[in-house]
């Protein structure tokens, strides 16, 4: 096998990779660059808000300028999965709650980019 | 007709802009056009290395800019075209010393006597590089099939769109134009490169020129010489059709296939 692979090495197409990768993440910094400046000092004050009710993770919420046919949107996820409701009383101060488990995804082995031989 | 400003930017260094803004300034004074190339490229400067006027330069661009010496005492005038003058920039450290008002003041006086003033541009997107470019009425954009170049032209595009003296006020947009640079149709063919094609469609920029790699860029450089002036050069022919469509001309692409060598001349000749 060794003496085939190096007499007929796999000619591998790396242009058409260059091209693919550059596509995927110019769509991502075009989308970025076209939202306005004001986002993040909007994502800060919505999580300070949404936080006095549920106890949340920064990035449990996102905020996102989208495009839906002529109109764009303001789109404001907030993930709840794992997010704690917090109770208030007599307006006291909430006790701090114990921290929101922290979900590690699983590495998945099969999810190498294509041009990544799996080892 | 009144003065037309061309940027030559890229973003990313080392793509060819200097190269490239030599050629296009010399391509257009042979082509009759009263034509001056200036560096903005300040702490950096090279435009008088690549135009081969390295040792006569006396005043520079912030000298005329601080009023310490008339346009006129800082401009090179070339020794092979009467049409072709060359700006130099300083040397100086002071990266921010290209104060927007003095560089317009500087290119009014310009637009005076000049049909084409080619601003060559440095690399980045800070301060000198978005000063090269706010003043611009066209664009090229110097970009090597190469991923990194891409997306750095990409982002350019975008600041010329938004940060430009023509966006600021509303005007018609900066044109904007894609020439590609150091192309190896031997290596597209192999699938190892980036196709003409495949940039175009990437950054959606009409195509004015594409450069083949050639070693007579780097023997031009070495002489002080715009490639342009070398008569036969793939490169150089390459620039002066690049030059003839930036005047409205249709010409056809050339150099796009690997290049053939004859036994002779892989044994003799130079390319």
């Amino acid at each position: 096998m060794r003496l085939l692979d190096f007499l007929f090495p796999e000619r591998r197409d790396t242009a058409a990779i260059a091209r693919d990768r550059l596509k995927i993440v110019l769509a991502h910094e075009r989308a970025s660059r076209a939202a306005p400046d004001f986002l993040p000092e909007l994502q800060k004050d919505l999580l300070d808000v949404v936080g006095r009710y549920i106890e949340i993770r920064d990035d449990m919420l996102r905020v996102n300028v989208g495009h839906s046919g002529e109109t764009s949107l303001l789109e404001i996820n907030v993930e709840l999965d794992g997010a704690k409701i917090k109770t208030v009383k007599n307006g006291a101060a909430p006790a701090k709650p114990a921290p929101p488990p922290i979900r590690v995804p699983k590495p998945d082995p099969g999810s190498h980019p294509p041009w990544v031989k799996p080892g | 007709m009144p003065a037309k400003v061309i940027v030559l930017t890229s973003g990313k260094g080392g793509v060819g802009k200097t190269t490239s803004a030599a050629a296009v300034a010399a391509g257009l004074a042979l082509r009759g056009n009263r034509t001056v190339v200036v560096d903005f490229d300040v702490g950096l400067r090279n435009l008088d290395l690549i135009m081969g006027c390295e040792r006569r330069v006396v005043f520079d661009f912030i000298n005329v800019i601080n009023g310490d010496a008339k346009l006129n005492q800082a401009l090179i005038k070339d020794r092979r075209n009467d049409n072709l003058y060359v700006f130099p920039t300083s040397q100086t450290r002071d990266k921010d010393a290209l104060k927007r008002e003095g560089v317009e003041r500087v290119l009014d006086e310009m637009r005076e006597s000049f049909d084409y003033i080619i601003c060559d541009s440095p690399a980045g997107i800070e301060h000198g590089a978005i000063t090269a470019l706010y003043f611009a009425d066209t664009a090229i954009i110097v970009t090597n099939p190469e991923v990194s170049s891409v997306r750095d032209s990409d982002r350019i595009i975008g600041i010329l769109a938004s940060k430009s003296r023509r966006a600021e006020n509303n005007m018609d947009p900066v044109e904007v134009h894609l020439l590609l640079t150091r192309y190896s149709p031997a290596r597209v063919e192999k699938g190892e490169m980036l196709a003409i094609d495949d940039v175009k469609e990437i950054l959606s920029v009409p195509l004015l020129g594409v450069i083949p790699e050639s070693e007579s860029v780097l023997r031009a450089s070495n002489t002080g010489t715009p490639v342009v002036f070398d008569d036969g050069s793939p490169a150089g022919q390459a620039y002066l059709d690049a030059v003839g469509r930036l005047l409205g001309e249709q010409r056809e692409l050339r150099f796009l296939r690997p290049e053939r060598r004859s036994f002779f001349r892989t044994l003799f000749g130079r390319a």
